[in-house]
């Protein structure tokens, strides 16, 4: 689409743009304050340049937990998004159907982080939770709090249960927004099932899937409360997280200097590979767009 | 039945056996929950649910939530309309680096953002107030709406506007009167986000709030106690977080359904 050259088009944005600058620019500032400075106490902080960078940098157990996680958002893109839009498909475009699946969609978002958790520990108990009964009747012996593979299954059984809603009602919405001239078009064309979805839908939905993809990506590198609650970052070291490990370092040993320090790094990880994310999606098929 | 429809039941199955487990659970006593296995509630009990109802500490959560999530998706959707609109149809300076800037904002790890968060909004004399968590969420939400509803409006044609301005229509009447009908859809799933992101945030709200504007998630954290989690009032009250945000996209769902009709112009 051409867009029109527009310099009074500031004036639409500029609401959005002081909005955000108002919580974004001066906590982000003091954030790198913290990162160059060893803090003593209130008053008393010392300058120290780039020594907190190259401590976290050299942490071999911040290797370990950054690796887990692209591991874990690696797996959460590859199971959250192929199958979200497989649902989205799937789902009824008129009647009632429509207006159940949609609210029963929504449900597992809503419930506030810390809550799935504590959900999620009773549910997978082997003596009183419906999976972990259900799963050591039929003889298999599952035990998240001991192994690290039983773990690591929990941990994404939850996370796609939690989050594949948001990239089916993304889907969703997407497809729907496509107009019914395009589906007639390709009825006269005898198209079969698949051409329809490789060269209508799946272009049309580019826009939502670009968002649902960033969206996953960051806030599954960013997940925190839902893991930890369930298995406190173990057995072992085996679900720590960056967050988890972030906030050890942040709340458990109280080192505001190389915490500040991490969340910067971390920060620009995500920025850095939600960059990247974004130009390949905005470039991939552009040519048979329009 | 098509496969389609059989893999969707399989599907919204697997949503809700979690979900039935907690309903379970809300309608029992902590010792009959950790006592016995059962797959439904042998000894039904509402007294979780009454516990929430009687005590203000309790309600006053909900009451609280729903007061600055509200804010914060009227606040947002208002700022992102014509701001999205803007990034869909026209070029001006610094427009590619402010959209994805904007993005950027929902990348930081939250834990040692806190404290400036705090020193912040107590400078403005905003702590315990909902207007000061209805803000600080829009530093979230607001750059999720604009994309969102960036995606949509990229997804109606040029024409639409030109032929509206070649007919006298002006901005403002033409927005509300014939696009943003278009992009019902789009602003159906956007107020849905907006919602459910501000209600399931913890952080940011339990560290801008003390007692007056205390949000449910943060009072739910009072079931642990010395005896242990008190599992039955938790599950009772995480039926009741679901609910308003139910409500909401139960509004909501005809304009994510009906999506995009090309009507008038």
């Amino acid at each position: 689409m051409n867009k029109v050259d527009n310099q009074k088009a500031w004036f639409l944005v500029l609401p959005v743009f002081l909005l955000v600058a108002f919580s974004a620019i001066i906590p982000l500032i003091t954030v790198v304050n913290y990162s160059v400075q060893d803090i003593f106490g209130p008053g008393q902080r010392v300058f120290v340049g780039a020594e907190w960078f190259e401590e976290i940098l050299s942490d071999p157990r911040l290797h370990a937990s950054l690796w887990r996680q692209f591991l874990f958002s690696g797996l959460v893109l590859l199971i959250e998004i192929p199958l979200g839009v497989l649902i989205a498909l799937a789902m009824p475009t008129r009647g009632w159907g429509v207006s159940i699946s949609l609210v029963l969609l929504a449900l597992p978002l809503l419930i506030p982080w810390n809550v799935i958790g504590t959900i999620w520990i009773i549910f997978t108990r082997p003596d009183i939770g419906l999976f972990g009964v259900t799963i050591n009747r039929l003889g298999i012996a599952f035990d998240h709090t001991a192994a690290s593979l039983d773990a690591w299954i929990t941990v994404m059984l939850m996370e796609v249960w939690h989050w594949t809603p948001l990239v089916v009602l993304l889907a969703y919405a997407g497809l729907r927004a496509i107009p019914e001239a395009y589906y007639q078009a390709a009825q006269i064309d005898s198209a079969s099932r698949w051409s329809t979805f490789r060269y209508i839908q799946l272009p049309k939905m580019r826009g939502v899937l670009t968002i649902a993809i960033l969206l996953r990506f960051m806030d599954s590198f960013l997940i925190y409360a839902e893991p930890f609650v369930l298995t406190g970052g173990g057995p072992g070291n085996s679900t720590t997280f960056l967050s988890i490990h972030l906030v050890k370092i942040a709340v458990g040993q109280f080192d505001l200097g190389p915490a500040a320090a991490f969340s910067l790094i971390y920060f620009l990880i995500i920025l850095l590979l939600s960059w990247l994310f974004y130009q390949v999606l905005q470039n991939v098929g552009r040519g048979e767009q329009g | 039945m098509k496969w389609r429809t059989i893999g969707l039941i399989l599907y919204l199955a697997f949503l809700l056996l979690p979900i039935y487990w907690m309903l379970n659970m809300s309608l029992r006593t902590n010792a009959n929950i950790l006592g016995e296995f059962s797959l439904y509630p042998t000894q039904p009990t509402l007294a979780n649910y009454l516990k929430i109802f009687t005590d203000p500490a309790w309600y006053s959560g909900y009451i609280n939530s729903i007061i600055y999530v509200s804010m914060n998706t009227v606040i947002s959707l208002l700022v992102s309309l014509p701001a999205a609109y803007a990034f869909s149809r026209y070029r001006f300076l610094g427009d590619k680096h402010m959209f994805f800037w904007l993005l950027t904002n929902r990348m930081a790890p939250p834990a040692v953002f806190l404290l400036p968060f705090f020193q912040l909004y107590s400078t403005f004399q905003l702590i315990d107030t909902h207007i000061a968590v209805a803000l600080a969420h829009c530093l979230f939400n607001v750059p999720l709406a604009v994309w969102i509803l960036e995606g949509f409006m990229s997804g109606v044609p040029r024409e639409i506007d030109e032929t509206a301005y070649l007919d006298g229509y002006r901005f403002p009447r033409f927005f509300i009167t014939i696009f943003l009908p278009l992009i019902r859809a789009g602003v159906g799933v956007t107020a849905f986000f907006c919602f459910m992101f501000s209600w399931v945030e913890l952080l940011l709200a339990r560290t801008l709030t003390t007692t007056a504007a205390k949000p449910i998630a943060a009072v739910m954290t009072r079931t642990v106690s010395a005896t242990g989690l008190d599992w039955g009032l938790l599950a009772a009250a995480g039926i009741l977080t679901i609910l308003p945000g139910a409500l909401v996209i139960w509004f909501v769902r005809n304009y994510m359904a009906k999506g995009f009709a090309l009507g008038r112009v």
